[in-house]
């Protein structure tokens, strides 16, 4: 059954609201900046370029994508969309836009903050599986499999939740709290992306000379700690605007809660990169700079989903758990699990988001006191059980439907590269050359005269 | 084994879905979607061995 859009598709912001919004929006591309800094850093110096434009491609792709065909299956809330009613209940489960943002009214409506701000969070959690990826992924495979997140995984998740879909529906529905609640994208950004990540660390399998032939794992250090840790500050910056938007135009916080949300935000990054260091400086006697960074996105990941929700002391616990889940995490998929995750895009993205989902229903305070269009619906008990059915829904539907496109992708246009491309470095192998070719130049200083 | 272990992933996920549909007490609900959750669990180690790298045997 298809539902005709509501009378009221969107709740109407003020002016100042909409200028505020739009200028946080303006901030979330950092995030990825951050982002692909941090898989860049992570990597081999061999892939560096490689990286970085795979980026770059896996953004455009994103983009474009999205903007064809993704936003018209995520939707808005209220909006057209497709509808099973399964015992006199209403199971929203995909929307029904017109393809190329048709409908959306661009002048500063709620409507079209949504779709600026999805364009740049469809690409950030196109990055989210380059991490995994590094140092053999296939730049024509990046492309599409990026698609396939843009196109199909990202936007259906990211309607059952954030475009009034049968998640977000719990509450009113099934008197499940307030519904599947996610202000900042914990679960649609990067458990989504994190899941993505594992499904194509599967599938490419390590990398060459990763695992002994006992299984033991070898070090790969990231060739620069510089680039992670410039990636987590621009990052911090990025997932504050994220968070705050994502709080006013899904949540619909008011603009004056953005300070509390920044600070949460901040608390949590900050708390989860002590905790990361402290441990790695406890068990290797040295704080771990690559863990540490991981750590504090962990953190960022986490504090996502219950920004608008929690006090700052409980924004510092969830970082606590955050930063110490992702290094214990880090460690368990390289030795136990023999999964190869050079930027550890699985424990920071996948674990810590879902630790970010579980959050929202252990620590969060309902309502919210100050909301544009009044509380959230729903009732104040059994968030913690709404947040589990997210929590189902993401491992029982998404990892299956994004390792299924992924292996369908891989049967056609092998992922992964060549033998003699991954012992030559990605980027002389696909994009013909170096990174750092001043490397070269530097040898000649050894060269006799 | 792969196969199996995708199977059991999306049968937690269809055990959560019909726990929402077919069961109204709140006691019975939170049992099943923790049950299709602990499906879920045995799904993924499924998954997760049977990507483990063969191991050369040296005996």
């Amino acid at each position: 059954m298809t539902v005709p859009p509501a009378a009221l598709i969107s709740p109407a912001l003020s002016e100042v609201t909409a200028g505020v919004c739009f200028l946080l929006i303006l901030l979330v591309p950092l995030a990825s900046a951050g982002i692909a800094l941090i898989n860049t850093g992570l990597g081999r110096s061999r892939s560096a370029a490689h990286s970085m434009m795979a980026s770059l491609m896996a953004i455009a792709v994103a983009v474009l994508v999205y903007f064809i065909f993704g936003f018209s299956w995520q939707g808005l809330a209220g909006g057209p969309s497709h509808v099973f009613v399964v015992g006199g209940k209403a199971w929203n489960w995909i929307a029904a836009q017109p393809f190329f943002m048709r409908g959306v009214e661009f002048n500063g409506s709620y409507s079209s903050l949504v779709a600026l701000l999805q364009l740049f969070t469809v690409s950030l959690a196109a990055l989210i599986p380059l991490g995994a990826g590094v140092d053999r992924w296939r730049l024509g495979a990046i492309c599409g499999s990026t698609a396939l997140l843009a196109g199909l995984t990202y936007p259906i998740f990211t309607h059952w939740i954030w475009s009034d879909g049968w998640l977000a529906q719990l509450g009113t529905n099934y008197g499940l709290g307030h519904g599947f609640v996610d202000a900042g994208g914990s679960s649609s950004i990067h458990v989504v992306g994190g899941l993505t990540a594992l499904s194509l660390a599967w599938i490419l399998g390590p990398r060459r000379g990763k695992y002994s032939a006992e299984g033991m794992p070898a070090a790969v250090p990231g060739h620069n700690a510089v680039l992670v840790i410039l990636g987590c500050l621009l990052a911090t910056v990025g997932w504050c605007g994220l968070n705050s938007a994502g709080a006013i135009l899904f949540i619909h916080a008011e603009t004056a809660r953005c300070a509390l949300v920044t600070i949460n935000t901040i608390l949590a990054a900050a708390s989860a990169g002590l905790t990361a260091a402290a441990i790695t400086q406890v068990r290797f006697r040295k704080p771990d700079a690559s863990l540490t960074a991981n750590g504090w996105i962990g953190g960022l990941v986490a504090s996502s989903a219950a920004c608008v929700f929690v006090k700052p002391a409980a924004a510092v616990v969830i970082g606590i758990i955050a930063g110490a889940l992702v290094t214990f995490a880090v460690e368990w998929f390289e030795f136990e699990l023999k999964v190869d995750d050079p930027g550890g895009a699985i424990s920071v993205h996948a674990i810590a988001g879902i630790w970010g989902i579980l959050a929202v229903g252990l620590l969060a305070r309902f309502p919210i006191e100050s909301t544009f269009s009044g509380n959230l619906p729903g009732a104040d008990s059994g968030q913690w059980l709404a947040q589990f059915i997210g929590i189902a829904t993401l491992i029982g539907f998404v990892l299956p439907l994004t390792y299924g496109l992924n292996w369908l992708l891989n049967r056609f246009y092998p992922q992964r590269v060549s033998i003699d491309g991954e012992r030559q470095g990605m980027d002389l192998h696909e994009l013909g050359a170096d990174a750092y070719p001043d490397f070269v130049t530097h040898a000649d200083e050894f060269m006799q005269r | 084994m792969k196969a199996a272990g995708f199977l059991l992933l999306l049968a937690g996920w269809g055990l959560v879905l019909a726990t929402l549909v077919l069961l109204g007490s709140a006691p019975a609900r939170t049992a099943f979607v923790l049950a299709g959750i602990g499906v879920e669990i045995v799904g993924m180690v499924l998954v997760a061995r049977a990507h483990l790298p063969v191991q050369e045997d040296r005996g």
